[in-house]
């Protein structure tokens, strides 16, 4: 094909078509970027469980609408479920002295059996729009962006007050300054276990709003979740922070890793549109996300620097 | 206030890095003793007030707190009736928090930190207040991230976070040590006018033996784990570096002349 058939291809009114089921998407995966917003910058650690709890999520709503449930009902029992692995993965962390990246990873390890034993050994479980009332789906993308973007806006709330008490400010300064934290009276291991059982929560609720969003659950579908996340947070992080610059409180900062997840699913939206083969989407996620964690270090780098050491002309002083 | 009896402490012991850190050390601070606290490097001395504060478990003896005996309690469960600064000025604040978010975690030390808002009003008009006493304009950048202070401003608010709730004691780690002489000698007069104006019972540690003649009502000095002199009263307001320095060779013997450049350092 030459580029200029190529080109006449792009239709943009397809592109616009798929811009709604983008935003969708976005603002789903936007939860669980405030899932990993809370360990990767509340807490200043790196969580891996989350590729299991979205997944997790996803698996326990899924069956429980399944077996008859209420879907507002499934999607709380998502969350405890999400809450309890995050919950495990702080205790092997706190109390057995694992690690906190390997106890990640231990859960989520652990959690493809708990999965897919809770799909009833089934690698993927249909659920169909038509039979059951769901909270959401891609047949109603307007309903399911006003759904989703509700949600977030009321966890975003929740949680700017939640940070803002005694409690969240103790599980700020842990994160900022642990040593502190102790000579301070603060339990730094609670507070880890806390702020982990939190983030996996909402990341289950994430997982449990796509399944209904997609029309199932799949095993697999939180491969890779936690990069995901990451990028929604580095984007959102750094599109805030080049809109409003001083001026992004916490609020906004948080706001901004639920739109890093919409500004993510537009990105991938393009690609699918430019009919990129969507098998690279995971390189190209990842390689967004090496660039924009590499930007400030190698600012850095570029202001101080043996290279260019002598060569800054006259002294400023 | 503090009694601490026979106390015993050995790092990496069965090793060939084994060091004997405490040895039987026993010392007892009266309600309101404000002891200033020298000694080489290695003699002990942040060892002893980590072992207060509960850094880890000491391998022998009591800690008895105002008459409590916290041997066996972990470090932030202690923390509630001990105020601590450090010679880091980074370690004594959040950085990324603000200057009233920091007093606020100071304000709950060793409380049950509830789902409360942190900071409320009259919680602000009190902080206000409190800084300004430190007379360094910190009460107009109560919104300011603490990582924009310098360390001179840090260490004031890290020591009005320390006092701020009349802990039973208050560990001074070098608090001075990394901060330029004018704004040592600043801190040093802020410190002198808290621990005087809530009458409390102070430890200080420092390098510099003219600061700790000149402060405090009561002088240690450390040597291999153990204390070697404790000075006070009438004695202590005479004493002079030149005194100290034959005292230190009276009783530590030929170490003198290894460490008497090690303690005359910044003076």
């Amino acid at each position: 094909m030459s580029a200029a058939s190529y080109f006449s291809s792009l239709s943009l009114l397809k592109l616009a078509k798929s811009v709604p089921g983008g935003v969708a998407q976005g603002l789903i995966w936007g939860l669980m970027a405030l899932g990993v917003y809370i360990t990767f910058r509340i807490l200043d650690a790196a969580d891996l469980t989350v590729d299991g709890s979205f997944t997790l999520g996803g698996a326990v709503a899924v069956m429980m609408i399944l077996g008859g449930c209420p879907a507002w009902l499934a999607v709380l029992c998502a969350v405890l479920a999400g809450m309890l692995a995050g919950f495990v993965t702080g205790v092997l962390h706190v109390k057995l002295g694992i690690p906190i990246i390997l106890a990640g990873i231990l859960t989520q390890f652990s959690l493809y059996s708990i999965n897919l034993r809770i799909m009833g050994m089934a690698a993927n479980k249909a659920l169909s729009v038509d039979k059951y009332e769901l909270l959401l789906s891609s047949r109603a993308i307007p309903s399911a962006i006003l759904t989703s973007f509700a949600i977030a806006f009321v966890l975003v709330s929740v949680f700017y007050w939640y940070f803002g008490t005694e409690r969240g400010c103790a599980i700020r300064c842990t994160g900022n300054n642990p040593a502190l934290a102790r000579a301070l009276g603060i339990n730094i291991g609670l507070m880890k276990i806390i702020a982990l059982s939190l983030s996996n929560g909402l990341v289950a609720l994430s997982g449990a709003l796509m399944s209904q969003f997609q029309g199932f659950a799949d095993i697999n579908m939180g491969r890779g979740a936690i990069v995901i996340g990451l990028a929604a947070v580095i984007i959102g992080e750094a599109v805030g922070r080049g809109l409003l610059g001083k001026r992004l409180n916490f609020y906004g900062r948080m706001s901004f890793a639920v739109l890093g997840g919409v500004m993510y699913y537009l990105v991938v939206v393009v690609v699918l549109w430019l009919r990129l083969n969507s098998n690279d989407l995971k390189l190209i996620t990842a390689i967004i996300v090496a660039l924009f964690l590499a930007a400030p270090y190698l600012r850095e780098k570029r202001k101080v620097s043996f290279r260019r050491g002598g060569k800054e002309g006259a002294a400023s002083c | 206030m503090l009694k601490l009896e026979h106390i015993s402490k050995t790092f990496n012991a069965g090793t060939v890095n084994e060091k004997r850190a405490l040895c039987d050390l026993s010392l007892h601070l009266r309600p309101g003793d404000y002891v200033t606290v020298i000694g080489s490097n290695g003699a002990g001395k942040s060892t002893m007030l980590n072992a207060v504060a509960g850094v880890w478990p000491v391998d022998a003896g009591r800690i008895l707190l105002d008459g409590e005996d916290v041997t066996g309690k972990s470090e932030h469960r202690r923390a509630g009736n001990i105020g601590r600064v450090f010679q880091d000025p980074m370690m004594g604040t959040a950085a990324d928090m603000w200057v009233e978010e920091n007093l606020d975690l100071a304000l709950l030390r060793g409380e049950k930190r509830g789902l409360r808002w942190a900071v409320t009003k009259s919680d602000r008009a009190f902080f206000r207040e409190q800084l300004a006493t430190l007379g360094l304009g910190l009460e107009d950048r109560m919104t300011t991230k603490v990582g924009m202070l310098s360390g001179g401003q840090r260490q004031a608010l890290t020591l009005l976070m320390a006092s701020m709730k009349k802990p039973k004691l208050l560990l001074l780690d070098e608090h001075t040590a990394a901060l330029d002489p004018a704004t040592a000698k600043k801190v040093l007069e802020i410190t002198d006018r808290i621990v005087e104006e809530n009458r409390l019972t102070t430890l200080m540690i420092t390098h510099n033996m003219k600061d700790a003649i000149r402060h405090g009502n009561r002088l240690i000095m450390m040597n291999q784990g153990k204390i070697i002199l404790d000075i006070e009263g009438e004695e202590k307001k005479n004493l002079t570096k030149q005194m100290l320095m034959e005292m230190f060779q009276k009783v530590a013997g030929s170490t003198i002349d290894t460490d008497e450049a090690l303690l005359t350092r910044n003076s």
